[in-house]
């Protein structure tokens, strides 16, 4: 329903935007119905740059978006606003999300007045019961509130329910729950894997292994904004075959098994990205041969649904 | 005996009355020990790190006794405690990132610092710098400004400076929530190394995040509203936890190998008690599948197993069967 087509973005930094930063460089995947997705990498490798170009909240410098069928770049006033009404995001920080002098249900009747405005008062306020008691929330708890008074969880919930006000067929999940606590974390992330049943696909963005394999059918590993690895969840973390993805399966800090003695390689200081594999300063594998310097390597098929991007795979 | 604290109480002042954010406290950390402190925001891990350390207003000392190497230490007194502070017992902060004076360059505030506690940047130079390559630190940081480094430099920095002066008890305040795991993996392992080489002699690691006291911790005390629930080796408290907070805890933890489809994890219903006004007896009652009427008192935090402490009435009945 939502693919990729080779984006890439282009930030301006420096003191006069006379530099260039390449955020995301040629990624391309696709998310089917009733899908959840996860999208995984460190600071900096880009992953939230991907999730706003899918709500468009900034554009791509190459490449195309393309849901159901359309390229969302064209996508003009009444198509671009039917286009949020299937397509909503909900990020990290639910504290942030809300205006604290308002009441927390304002963000629905915005909701009302955008794309609902010949909607009966009745009918509207069936309409929020009903998705708030999706989410798991009592409507008579959180409604009249301020931001203040609910807490981090409810409120995270409070926004998944703005999104389903919508039908939306489509949520950028943007880490959001690494703001919450663990007793209430995994009521969130159940909540999502509940939806699914409703057609609804989900990008779920997070630097925390765990949770990505928890709730997702197939995983996307990013590294400096290019696409090192991705396929079916349980492939990609029993059998990590990139030297970047093993090494992070190897610092998830897990309950059933002690690191190994092993010195975690601290992340060299981020230069330019090189014209070669982008992995191939931290590399181990990374010989003296000049291809790894050189060529980058294209994503290539290691086995059924599991791609990866490294030299050593690539059939000569 | 490094650390001893006995019924510590701490409150916090506010317009509606005092918060009870520190509900006696009783616990020891051996010397060498890494003992890990983990609960969910507002459960008063920080507040009993503070009160250990820099114990001001708003907080409030109620009662309590802290022994450190055998030394009373008076937490309530702000000014005989610089004594003590960063000499003897000092903290990595939460935020570390933000913990450095920005307009002076790193050397320079380093130097301030000693400065301030009567001690000779000159001589200390050459241990900083040793211990600046145990983090993998160039030297050159000491020339540039904090906004120079990035934000795994940062806090590598700030654990240096933190256990300069080899501290008795060193506590790590959330230092690994901002990174990335492959940068967490190293900067809890560098902790680890800074105890095997003696740069401190036991430490406490405050963390939301259990996974990673598995890794490095000797013990784990668990804390629920401003109350211990339990503390056992780390062994322990993750695989046969006796406490029903600490097991439902555990358990709700997603693992690499568990997926939703196959197996769904729950959750504890329910929210922490206001600490303004807690709830009487055990503040775990409301949300606790196998609270009974003796739960309206307040638990005391028994050991019931050799090393192995634990408030729940439960428990004790258990135990007593035994």
């Amino acid at each position: 329903m939502l693919k990729l087509d080779d984006i890439s973005k282009i930030y301006k930094v420096g003191t006069f935007g006379g530099k260039e930063l390449l955020a995301v460089s040629n990624v391309s995947f696709d998310i089917k119905d009733g899908e959840v997705v996860s999208l995984i990498g460190e600071s900096g490798s880009g992953k939230s740059t991907i999730g706003k170009m899918i709500l468009r909240l900034i554009s791509t410098n190459s490449g195309a978006i393309i849901f159901d069928g359309v390229d969302i770049s064209t996508l003009k006033k009444r198509a671009l606003k039917e286009y949020y009404r299937s397509v909503q995001g909900v990020f990290q920080d639910p504290f942030s999300s809300y205006n604290p002098i308002f009441k927390a249900d304002r963000i629905l009747r915005i909701i009302r007045e955008e794309f609902y405005p010949d909607m009966k008062g009745r009918e509207w306020n069936n309409k929020i019961d009903s998705s708030l008691k999706a989410v798991g929330l009592n409507p008579k708890q959180v409604l009249k509130k301020f931001p203040h008074q609910l807490s981090g969880g409810q409120l995270q919930r409070f926004l998944i329910a703005r999104a389903l006000l919508l039908d939306i067929q489509f949520l950028v999940a943007d880490e959001i729950i690494s703001m919450l606590d663990a007793s209430t974390r995994i009521d969130v992330l159940n909540l999502l894997a509940d939806l699914k049943p409703r057609g609804l696909s989900i990008l779920f963005i997070t630097h925390d292994l765990s949770l990505g394999y928890y709730i997702s059918e197939r995983a996307v590993i990013l590294y400096r904004g290019c696409v090192v690895e991705m396929g079916v969840t349980e492939r990609i973390y029993d059998n990590p075959l990139h030297p970047y993805t093993q090494m992070l399966m190897a610092s998830v800090p897990r309950l059933d098994q002690k690191w190994e003695k092993t010195e975690a390689k601290l992340k060299a200081k981020q230069s330019e990205l090189p014209s070669g594999c982008p992995y191939y300063e931290r590399c181990p594998f990374a010989g003296k041969d000049e291809t790894c310097k050189r060529h980058r390597p294209t994503l290539t098929e290691a086995g059924s649904d599991h791609f990866v991007a490294c030299s050593r795979y690539t059939e000569e | 005996m490094s650390l001893k604290v006995e019924d510590l109480t701490v409150y916090y002042q506010t317009l509606k009355g005092d918060v009870q954010a520190l509900e006696g406290a009783t616990f020891t950390v051996a010397g060498g020990e890494i003992m890990g402190l983990a609960g969910e925001s507002g459960c008063g891990k920080t507040t009993l790190a503070n009160s250990l350390i820099l114990l001001k207003a708003p907080m409030r000392f109620i009662e309590g006794r802290v022994t450190l190497d055998d030394e009373e230490l008076p937490v309530w007194n702000m000014e005989e405690m610089n004594d003590f502070r960063f000499k003897k017992i000092s903290v990595i902060p939460q935020y570390a990132m933000n913990a450095m004076n920005p307009t002076r360059k790193i050397g320079r505030m380093t130097a301030d610092l000693l400065k301030s506690r009567q001690v000779s940047f000159k001589k200390t130079l050459p241990e900083l710098k040793r211990r600046l390559d145990l983090v993998e630190l160039s030297h050159d940081v000491l020339k540039m400004y904090p906004i120079e480094l990035s934000g795994g430099m940062k806090q590598r920095t700030v654990m240096v400076l933190s256990a300069l002066m080899n501290p008795s008890l060193l506590i790590a305040d959330e230092i690994t929530s901002a990174l990335d795991v492959s940068t967490q993996k190293a900067v809890v392992g560098m902790l680890v190394e800074f105890r095997d080489r003696g740069c401190c002699k036991s430490v406490i690691v405050i963390t939301h995040d259990i996974s990673v006291l598995y890794q490095i911790a000797d013990s784990i005390l668990i804390m629920y509203a401003g109350q211990l629930a339990e503390k056992a080796s780390t062994d322990v408290i993750i695989h046969s936890p006796r406490h029903p907070y600490t097991k439902r805890l555990i358990s709700s933890l997603p693992k690499i190998g568990v997926k939703h489809s196959q197996k769904r994890l729950t959750g504890i219903p329910g929210s922490p008690p206001l600490l303004l006004d807690p709830p009487i007896g055990c503040r775990f009652r409301e949300r606790c599948p196998v609270a009974f009427e003796k739960c309206l008192d307040v638990p005391p935090f028994l050991e019931i197993e050799k090393g192995h402490f634990v408030a729940c009435w439960k428990e004790f009945d258990k135990n007593a069967q035994a």
